[in-house]
């Protein structure tokens, strides 16, 4: 039934939106390829663990896709995407060797670490990442055949929902899982899991992937939709705000990312506009109301996680 | 019978430690403690506090390293060997302050269990949820008269249903030997009782090796077989309970510091 | 300024992400009361403006950092300690933002009052000189008041033992609340000792926290003679990068402490803590 449900949802993501503006079917589009980078964020956090780095995963995929263009020659989006799993998953198969060895503080700020590495690289090899001026990522082809310009939003808008959706329903598996479950008892309590007889360490390392390669396809898909990429999506306030998405959205269910993004994505649409100079502080203010008041986010809420079977526990009430 | 420990047939013991010694700075946990444990039996440790009781079961299941001495567990030398690896081999154990896993369910956290003590940690696209294996943890539940409990966080249990849950986690898996640290303690003086009536029996019936450690001295005279009473590391006295509680100088130790 | 932080996290024993944030502050402060009020006929008050800006900054808001929001959290899951400290984060970075706007910030008086030092026939300017004076003699005092007072020693105990040292008679939350505030006293020191050398720019405080966790973790997480170490290495490798490869500076911090963490996680001064089971 729950699948029933999130096909429901997910129809009307799909039957709307070409009666939508067009900035609203971006602001859509752009708001479901970050929930992916969000959803990574959420996994770690499912463990205990806080990365204030992912968005190093996201440039990862976002650049594959510039470089793949750039160098390759390469034009058809799902050969990118092809690519983006692979080096969003060598990238974070080599760093979780480090990394899945760190909690806490040691695990946010290495994190922050590698991305601001990654960040500098962008910046100053200029000659092959651009510097500043980032890459530009031209309309790609999908199955060799070039969207037709009039409907180019919607069909970008289209295949990253759906492709989205796909990587959901793997995550909603993922977190139902033995393995799922093993890293909440990673969070819960180490010493037991490992008396237990499972290794703390590869379930870390395993979910590390997972959400490495969920934010490198948000970038190729976020790259594609801007048509346009900079160093920025490697800089910590871009991991911030993943941070921050995972929380407003909540972390007990692999669809409450998407309804986090896209509140995420609207309001700072406005607020940008009317106040730039108080937009951290606005969030730092909405984050202090979520710790204190709302730890499960939006998605507790709506109280709908429990009445719609989304929340994990369902089978054992 | 306890004092000639060491002069026993080799073969016949499954667990044994050599020479353990393990001192935390100038503390003495465990001195040149040499044991035997024979397949099947139920031994019971008493001490007072600080003699070193965890102490030798978190140098058993390799949470502690020894500074010096042996562990042998089926004839193979164990010594070293991290948690996981010693879980693996077949020896379990439950703890003194109750580790689970406070924001899943009761079910959830045995059935996560059974998963991992089929192999199974790994899988991430079949769901934990198995039928077969919801069945097999409800057994367990009910075996434990959890049963009621089954839907409720484990943070939220009282601390009677802790301790069972606690043990229950470590009886799931099946194991050879099974050390249990205070399995009663926290429990009230009426529980306790019901807590070893509902545990010994099964455990008994399915003979595994038990050891565990326990304050209440009719507990320990009820249900254990034999009795090991430590002070500072060492062993005071081993034998029949009735042999060992009477033992002025086990007495003393017990009643005079604990 | 990294003193600071370790300090606050051996007490505490949540990293307090908003410190690199005191430290802007603390500048911030310190540049504005030297531009506002420092004159040339009188340079000493240009130093005493910069000390008083520290101590206001931390004393005002440490406390307030540590009642209101801290104090809920203690005892919680880390990362969401960690969380709270990041949205504090957030929110100082914008009142940074608000009160002293957007465009650089720079007071160099107190700068150019120390003026050249000969070393070796070459002049090196004297400010440098002074700040690490500075720092040298605030470590110095720190591992004092730590070693040598009375409020060391209580101190000492809260860290060991919360309970028991509760159970006898330590009032454990004003301890705690004076050693964060201290800490951010610290901070703002860092902080607006080192404004008159650069030009102030809204974001130092994240990139600061950046640097100084890099130092405190390769010193091991609430040790300060490891923080001193870890900011001389730090310092050490950054001069020698901007040397050899001016663009590559920020690279070195990051280099050393993915370096230090991998050889000894526990940082080079750091204990393993294995949970009591
Ligand atoms: N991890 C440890 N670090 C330092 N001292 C320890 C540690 N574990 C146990 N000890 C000390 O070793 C002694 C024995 O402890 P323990 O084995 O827990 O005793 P028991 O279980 O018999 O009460 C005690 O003095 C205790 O303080
Ligand atoms: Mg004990």
């Amino acid at each position: 039934m729950v699948i029933v449900r999130a096909l429901m949802g997910l129809a009307l993501f799909l039957v709307v939106p070409p009666f939508l503006p067009e900035w609203i079917t971006f602001l859509l589009t752009l708001a479901w390829a970050k929930a992916l980078a969000v959803l990574g964020v959420v996994l770690l956090l499912r463990g205990g663990l806080l990365t204030f780095g992912h968005a190093l995963y996201y440039a990862v995929g976002a650049y594959t896709a510039g470089f793949a263009v750039k160098f390759l020659g390469v034009h058809e989006g799902l050969v990118v995407l092809v690519l983006a799993v692979v080096t969003g998953a060598t990238t974070s198969a080599l760093l979780g060797l480090l990394l899945a060895r760190y909690r806490g503080v040691h695990f946010g700020l290495l994190n922050l670490a590698f991305s601001m590495v990654l960040y500098a690289i962008l910046l100053k090899f200029y000659a092959v990442t651009g510097g500043t001026d980032g890459l530009r990522l031209p309309t790609p082809l999908l199955a060799g055949i070039k969207p037709p310009p009039q409907s180019l939003r919607l069909t970008i808008y289209y295949v990253t929902v759906v492709l989205t959706a796909l990587l959901l329903y793997v995550a909603h598996r993922f977190t139902a899982s033995p393995l799922g479950y093993t890293l909440r008892a990673v969070r819960d309590n180490e010493v037991r899991v490992e008396y237990m007889g499972a290794s703390v360490r590869q379930a870390i390392y395993c979910s590390y992937i997972v959400a490495g390669v969920l934010a490198s396809v948000g970038g190729v898909l976020a790259g594609f939709s801007v048509g346009h990429i900079v160093p920025e999506v490697s800089f910590w306030t871009q991991s911030g705000e993943f941070v921050f998405v995972a929380l407003l959205g909540g972390t007990g269910s692999v669809v409450a990312p998407i309804a986090g993004s896209i509140v995420f994505e609207f309001v700072r649409n406005y607020a940008f506009k009317y106040s730039p100079y108080t937009w951290q502080m606005t969030l730092g203010i909405v984050l202090l109301i979520i710790i204190f008041f709302l730890p499960g986010g939006l998605w507790s809420l709506t109280g709908l996680a429990r009445r719609w079977g989304f929340a994990t526990r369902r089978w054992t009430r | 019978m306890g004092l000639r420990d060491a002069t026993m047939d080799p073969v016949s013991a499954v667990l044994e430690t050599v020479s353990l010694t393990k001192f935390f700075g100038m503390v003495r946990a465990a001195e040149d403690l040499s044991l035997r444990f024979q397949e099947g039996e139920l031994v019971g440790i008493v001490g007072p506090n600080g003699s070193g009781k965890t102490t030798l079961l978190n140098v058993i299941t390799g949470y502690v390293k020894p500074d010096r001495g042996r562990i042998r567990y089926q004839g193979r030398d164990i010594t070293g060997l991290p948690p996981r690896a010693v879980a693996d081999l077949g020896i379990a154990r439950s703890f003194q302050m109750p580790q689970l896993y406070l924001s899943l369910t009761v079910l959830e956290n045995l059935v996560l269990a059974l998963a991992i003590r089929a192999g199974r940690a790994r899988e991430f696209w079949a769901p934990l949820a198995r039928v077969d294996r919801l069945d097999d943890a409800r057994r367990i539940l009910e075996q434990f008269g959890l049963e009621e409990h089954a839907s409720h966080d484990a943070g939220q249990l009282p601390e009677g249903a802790r301790k069972l849950l606690d043990v229950a986690l470590s009886f799931a898996r099946r194991p050879r030997i099974l050390l249990m640290d205070e399995p009663t303690s926290g429990v009230s003086a009426r529980d306790k009782s019901t807590v070893m009536d509902t545990l010994v029996p099964v455990l008994k019936g399915t003979g595994v090796t038990t050891i565990f450690v326990e304050h209440d001295m009719e507990v320990v005279q009820r249900y254990a077989e034999r009795v090991l009473a430590f002070d500072e590391g060492k062993v005071v006295a081993a034998g029949s309970p009735d042999a060992v509680l009477a033992d002025p100088a086990v007495r003393r130790a017990l009643l005079g510091r604990a | 300024m990294s003193a600071g932080l370790t300090f606050t996290y051996g007490v505490v024993r949540i990293l307090n992400l908003a410190h690199g944030n005191l430290y802007a502050l603390g500048a911030y402060m310190g540049a504005w009361l030297v531009l506002g009020w420092g004159s040339s006929a009188w340079p000493v008050l240009s130093y005493l403006l910069l000390f008083v800006a520290a101590v206001f900054i931390g004393v005002t808001a440490g406390p307030v950092i540590e009642r209101v929001f801290l104090r809920r959290v203690y005892g919680k899951a880390e990362e969401i300690q960690i969380l709270l400290t990041f949205s504090i984060l957030l929110i100082l970075e914008d009142v940074i933002k608000l009160v002293w706007g957007v465009s650089p910030l720079f007071a160099d008086k107190p700068y150019t009052y120390m003026g050249l030092v000969r070393l070796g026939g070459v002049d090196y300017a004297g400010y440098p000189f002074l700040l690490t004076g500075i720092a040298v003699v605030t470590g110095l005092l720190l591992w004092l008041v730590v070693t040598r007072t009375r409020f060391g020693k209580v101190l000492i105990s809260v860290i060991t033992d919360r309970e028991v040292s509760s159970a006898l008679g330590v009032n454990v939350p004003r301890i705690y609340t004076l050693a964060f505030t201290l800490g951010a006293v610290f901070a703002a020191l860092g902080g607006a000792f080192t404004a008159p050398m650069f030009s102030l720019v809204p974001g130092i405080g994240a990139e600061v926290i950046v640097v100084s966790f890099a130092v405190v973790a390769i010193g091991g997480l609430g040790s300060i003679g490891g923080a001193a170490l870890g900011a001389l290495l730090v310092g050490l490798a950054r001069a020698t990068a901007v040397h050899l490869f001016p663009e590559l500076d920020l690279f070195a911090i990051y280099l050393i402490m993915a370096l230090v963490l991998l050889v000894r996680p526990q940082g080079l001064f750091g204990q393993v803590e294995a949970r009591r089971i």
